[in-house]
This record gives structure tokens, sequence and C-alpha cells, in this order.
């Protein structure tokens, strides 16, 4: 093992990538033969998310040359993630002190009940390593294959867990124990494992880093990071991005033999929010339908889950995470169906469409994760063109992937440059306003005034224009605390072509005299 | 392509004004949106909006409704609005707060309004859900009930239906249920 990880001839596809020039070189690409190691040494990256896209994408980035990795994750390991999240194992142990006198009676026993619940004798379904083999580790190590069947896999938990066996990795941090395993193959690289939230961090946490890779599974996810990432970038005085705030995104989705991979520059390319205009709305059945005229196992289903529950747990909210919670809605929807006469209620298309899951492929994590790495490869060493910048990936018959060049909304509310308006320390809110009636690029009515979460004020409903009206004669200087310049928000009605339409727009609010100090600062340090 | 020897400059620099850095509060695009909806409010005058969470948390309100016609006129019905980070994407979860007799309404407080679910669209807003459910109490509807009882009373016996509406915004009994006071 220790041979294979320190083995040269592992970084050859790499280096020559990284130490030769070619004919579609990003622009200056200064290939070298220590390039790899700069990089290795210098350039920090994160990876949201250790499932099936984070796998492989620890695997592909430290495979790739990057020696600085973080990876966040608050999820733990489930049976259900072991067809691809490969970095995680199922395997159980017995207690060191009885290992020599069970052994070989211990695995019979095993094989046996296993074959009975898994259904099948055919023994080379199981791959059974012996204890000799293992014995530094003290575990008997059954890999089993993919089974797709959840329900199997639960079975054969529930009985180990009764049988008090220890069950790994089940349970662990998927952070942790992946960030192990790929440290333990992989020589000197270094994977910081953060075992939270993405909202536990704060801004400067992912200030630290040069690149950013998703391996995320949901919409709410993705806006998070990409508005932190948007956050940071800064637009001079011709509202052009300024090049060292640019945090650049790889963004990569799958969704059974479908997938995504995409390259955001926060003022360059579009961010997540631009396009976020193309996702189709989530299938939703009328309420209606689920109390009235089910028809497929899915009403059935979603029955149980919203209306049924809230009828007889009065209170207390669905948690999809809890194992006795589904079962519930399982058994319900089964009532349920048998009630109307319909067919197709099972566990797994329970969980399915309770928790919204497409059944997952390791194929395509594979390849949408390979298309991630290989952009932040680019990104950082310019060693080739980058994605320009949304890759789609079809599986379903055959292959095919295609590259579009999305627009960037310049109006957008994340990314966007917004309106530069200086303004006095003494101007108040009231003064504000009515000046955003007047500028030549807004010609904003009867705005309404939002600075970082707080309403400074609100034209409409009545109760709230009385709540903040006390704000309009504060110098706006005073309600933004003092900051030197910033970004606000305004919605109202705006005038073009004779035509009023309501609109929200993004302001850069730059306080004369106090912004001065800062600059100079900054001029000097960079030169 | 990031300059690799920038970096390092940069780091430098960073620990440098780690002080003085930007707050942590964000505002989602959905907040901001919602912010637009809310400054826009449009409301007849039956009807009224409070803030349980005071004037910065426009993601939970509520609306009173006080139909002035039709089978429930004199009533007030409070729904409380839930809106996500990811709104327009999603549509805000509403939920009926005072027991009502109602073919569309279920005891738990669901309401079937189309635009609530299937039917939502990022274009719609705040406004038209608010007259959605005004007119659900205008024109209580048979065809797609959540209370199935009321909703066969209401289409095979109107008079007594009025006066089942009549008996549970006072306060009383229709059928087994009880439904406390509400006009």
């Amino acid at each position: 093992m220790e041979g294979l990880s320190s083995d040269p001839r592992r970084w050859r596809d790499v280096d020559k990538l990284l130490s030769r020039p070619g004919n579609i070189v990003g622009q200056d690409f200064e290939p070298s033969p220590t390039l790899r190691e700069d990089i290795g040494d210098v350039v920090r990256v994160l990876v949201v998310g250790a499932g099936g896209l984070g796998c492989e994408l620890l695997k592909d980035l430290a495979l790739s040359g990057f020696k600085n990795i973080d990876v966040i994750d608050m999820d733990t390991i489930e049976v259900s993630n072991l067809n691809r999240q490969f970095l995680f194992r199922f395997y159980f142990g017995i207690l060191d002190s009885e290992i020599e006198k069970m052994e070989l009676l211990v695995l019979r026993e095993y094989q046996n009940s296993l074959f009975a619940w898994l259904g099948t004798d055919k023994k080379r379904d199981l791959i059974v390593l012996s204890a000799s083999m293992l014995r530094d580790e003290h575990r008997f190590c059954i890999v089993l294959p993919p089974y797709q069947h959840i329900h199997q896999h639960f079975t054969i938990y529930i009985y180990l867990l009764i049988s008090g066996v220890r069950i790994h990795d089940v349970g662990k941090s998927k952070a942790e124990v992946a960030a192990e395993r790929v440290m333990k193959r992989i020589n000197g690289v270094n994977i910081t494992p953060h075992f939270c939230r993405i909202e536990d961090k704060d801004l400067s946490f992912y200030n630290d880093f040069n690149i950013i890779v998703l391996g995320l599974d949901s919409i709410e996810a993705r806006s998070y990071i990409n508005s932190i990432a948007c956050g940071f970038l800064e637009y001079d005085e011709d509202d052009r991005p300024l090049l060292e705030t640019i945090k650049p995104i790889v963004d990569g989705g799958t969704e059974g033999f479908k997938g995504h991979a995409r390259v955001i520059l926060p003022g360059r390319t579009p961010c997540f929010e631009c396009n976020i205009w193309l996702f189709p709305p989530q299938v939703k059945f009328p309420l209606c339908t689920l109390a009235e005229t089910p028809r497929t196992a899915a009403h059935c289903i979603e029955y149980a889950h919203l209306i049924k529950w809230g009828e007889v747990h009065h209170g207390k909210s669905f948690d999809a995470d809890d194992p006795e919670h589904m079962q519930w809605v399982y058994l319900e929807a089964l009532k349920r169906a048998e009630l109307f006469g319909i067919t197709g209620v099972t566990f797994s298309l329970t969980q399915g469409v309770v928790k919204n899951i497409i059944p997952a492929i390791a194929s395509t994590n594979a390849i949408v994760s390979a298309a991630c790495a290989l952009e932040a490869l680019k990104i950082v060493s310019g060693c080739s063109k980058t994605l320009s910048n949304y890759l789609t990936y079809n599986g379903l018959d055959g292959t095919h992937i295609k590259v579009t060049d999305f627009v960037r909304d310049i109006d957008c509310l994340v990314c966007g440059p917004g309106t530069l308006l200086e303004l006095d320390t003494s101007t108040t809110l009231s003064q504000f306003i009515g000046l955003l009636g007047e500028h030549p690029k807004l010609l904003v009515s009867k705005a309404s005034v939002t600075y970082r979460g707080k309403n400074l004020y609100m034209q409409s409903p009545p109760i709230l224009e009385e709540m903040t009206r006390s704000n309009l004669q504060i110098p706006i200087f005073h309600l933004m605390d003092k900051v030197p310049k910033d970004t606000l928000h305004i919605s109202g009605i705006s005038e073009k072509n004779d035509k009023k339409a309501s609109c929200l727009r993004k302001l850069r609010v730059v306080f004369k005299g106090v912004a001065d100090e800062a600059l100079k600062m900054d001029t000097t340090e960079s030169s | 392509m990031i300059k690799l020897f920038k970096i390092k400059d940069q780091r430098r620099e960073d620990a440098a004004n780690s002080s003085g850095k930007a707050p942590i509060k964000k505002q989602s695009a959905g907040e901001l949106r919602l912010h637009k909806d809310i400054s826009e409010l449009n409301l007849p005058k039956s009807t009224d909006i409070t803030f349980p969470n005071g004037k910065d948390d426009l993601m939970n309100f509520e609306i009173s409704i006080r139909p002035d016609e039709g089978y429930y006129q004199g009533g007030t019905f409070i729904f409380t609005f839930q809106v996500s980070p990811s709104y327009p994407h999603e549509p805000p979860k509403v939920k009926c707060k005072t027991k009502v007799y109602h073919p569309n309404i279920d005891l738990e407080g669901n309401v079937c309004l189309n635009i609530l679910r299937e039917d939502w669209k990022p274009v719609l807003s705040i406004n038209t859900i608010v007259y959605g459910l005004i007119l659900l109490f205008m024109q209580p509807n048979d065809e797609d009930p959540l209370n199935h009882d009321a909703a066969v009373v209401l289409r095979d016996n109107p008079k007594l239906f009025e006066a089942n509406v009549r008996r549970a915004m006072g306060g009383g009994y229709v059928g087994q249920v009880y439904f406390p006071r509400c006009i």
C-alpha cells in the first residue's frame, strides 16, 4: 500500500498537463515542472458535501495535485449510501477478547444467517475475508454487493444490531471518515473535515479558500453558498469586477442518469441566482386529490405524510430522518391504498416520495465529479481553457454531453453590480428616498429600503410604514452602521418609456469622505 | 486563472484586514423578493396583516380576513404564512389558524387552494394568494373538498350549509365537531 501512494508514476498525467505549453491553454499560463507542487503548497480548496459527489471529488482533487483540502458535511453515513459513496464501508466487528475463540464459528454462523436473510444461497454473492487477512484490524469484513433494495439492507442492519454487533461505518460523520480514508491512500494530502452545517461557518472561513467545489443536493444549499461567494465580489467605479475579489465556484449535481457541472466566476459568468428561474417547479399534488380521489401510490403516500400525520400527531412535526415516522407513514399509506384498490406502495417508494429521493448511480457521480475536479485544476493553473460555462450530462441512452454558454443577468440581485450611489454622511433616509426618484439610472418612486435584513423604511402595509416611519429623519449613514460603503436594496415603482412597473434594485452606496481613507490604504498596499 | 504568487500576498493582506470585515448577516434573494411583495401589498379593507416577529422578519406573518358578504360574512379568519428562503421558487406555506366549517379547509387548518401547491408560479405573489383566500370564502367549492362532510351539505342542502356555518362561527357543534366562536 505504501509503495503505491508515493509512486511518482501516479502524477505522470497531471504533470504533463501542467508542465507543457499547448494551443488551448488559458491566458497567462506558465507551464513548469514544479507547478503541481506549487498548487499543492499554496492553493486551498473547499469541498462542500461528502456524499456521492463529495467522495469522488476528494479522490479526484487529491489525485490532481491539490494538497490542502477541506470538506464540510453535516450528515452521518447510512447503509443506503454504500452503493456509491465508496469511501465508506459496511462491516461489523467482534469484541477483540473473543476473537481467537469465535472466529471460525462466528464466520460460519453469520454466513448462514445472512444467506437466509438475503434469500440467496449463492456463496459468491458475499465476499467473506477471513480474519487472518485482517488480523491487525480485528474485524471480519463482509463486503456486500450494491443491493438497490433498501429493504434488504435495512433487515441485515437490524439483525446485526440485535445480535449486539458493532456496525461500521454506519452512523459516523461522512466528512471525517472520507477525509481519513483519502489521506490514507494518497501521500502528502491534507484533508480537514468539518462535521457541521454550512450555515455554522462564518464568512472568514469561506474567504480563506481559493476555490470552492460543490457536491450538494439541494437548491437552497447552492443558493446559500452562491450568495456567500458572490458577497465577496466588489466592483470599481466603472462597474467592473475587482479580480482579486472573485471567488470561483465549481458546482456539480447529479440525479439518476443525469448530471451537470458548471463554472461560476462571480462577476464574469452567471451565478447560481442568475439562472435559477430555469429550474422547473417541483411536482406537487392538489391537497383535495390526496384527500378525496387518490389514483396512484404516490397520492396515498402523500396523503399519509401531509394530511393523516397532522390529524393523528397534533403538534408533533414529521421528521423524514426518523425511521419510526417513516414506518408510520408507510403503514398508513398501505391502508389508504387498500381502501382505494391501489397497488405499488412499498417502503422504498415511501422514502422516495417523502424525501424526494431519486435513486443515485455511481457512474453519474464519477463522471460529473471528474468534470468538476478538472475545472478546478484548470481554474487554478490555467493549463487549459475553462469550461464555458454549463455542462450537462445525460447517460440514459448512451452518453451525451453538452456545454452551454449561459449569459449573466446584469440586474442579478446577488452578483450584479447594481447602481453606484455616492452620498453625504448627513443625508437622511427621507432625502435618500427622494434622490432615488431623480437618479437617471433609477427613477424609482415610492421606494422601500432594506439593508442587511433590516427594513429601514416600508411604504406599505400601513402597520410596517408606522413601525419604520421614525427612521426617515435619521441619516442613512447611521442606519447603515456607519460603514464607509456597502450594498442595500430598494423596491418601488420604476418608470421607463412612460411605463410604470414595480422593481427591485441593488445599490452600492459609498459615503463621501469616509471611503476615501480606506481607498488610500488599498492603493498603497496593492502596488 | 488564479495567480499563485498573488495568493501568498493576499493571505498576508487578509490577515491584516481581518478586523472590520463584512458582517455575518446575509439576505437571500428570496427575502428580497418577499420584501418587494410586502411593500406592494394592496389589501382590501376587510384584510389585515401582522408581523409577530417584528418589522425585520417578513418571512413569518399572519393575515386576517373578514368577509363582508356571503356565507362567512362577519367572521374573522386568521391565516399563518411561512415563507422559505427559496421564495418565489417555492410557494409560502399557508395554514388556517381559525377552526372553520368550510369544504376547502380541513380541521387541521390545511387549505386546498391550487396556487398554493400545483399551480404556484414564481410570477405570483403574496397579493395573489390573499385574493385566492378571500375568494374561498366568497365562493366555497364543493368539487375539491378537504372537508368531505361540509362539501356534501353545501352541494345537497345549501340552506343547511348556511345554518351550519352560522352555528360554527357563533361557537357551537356541527355534528361531532366543536367550533370556537370567531365572529
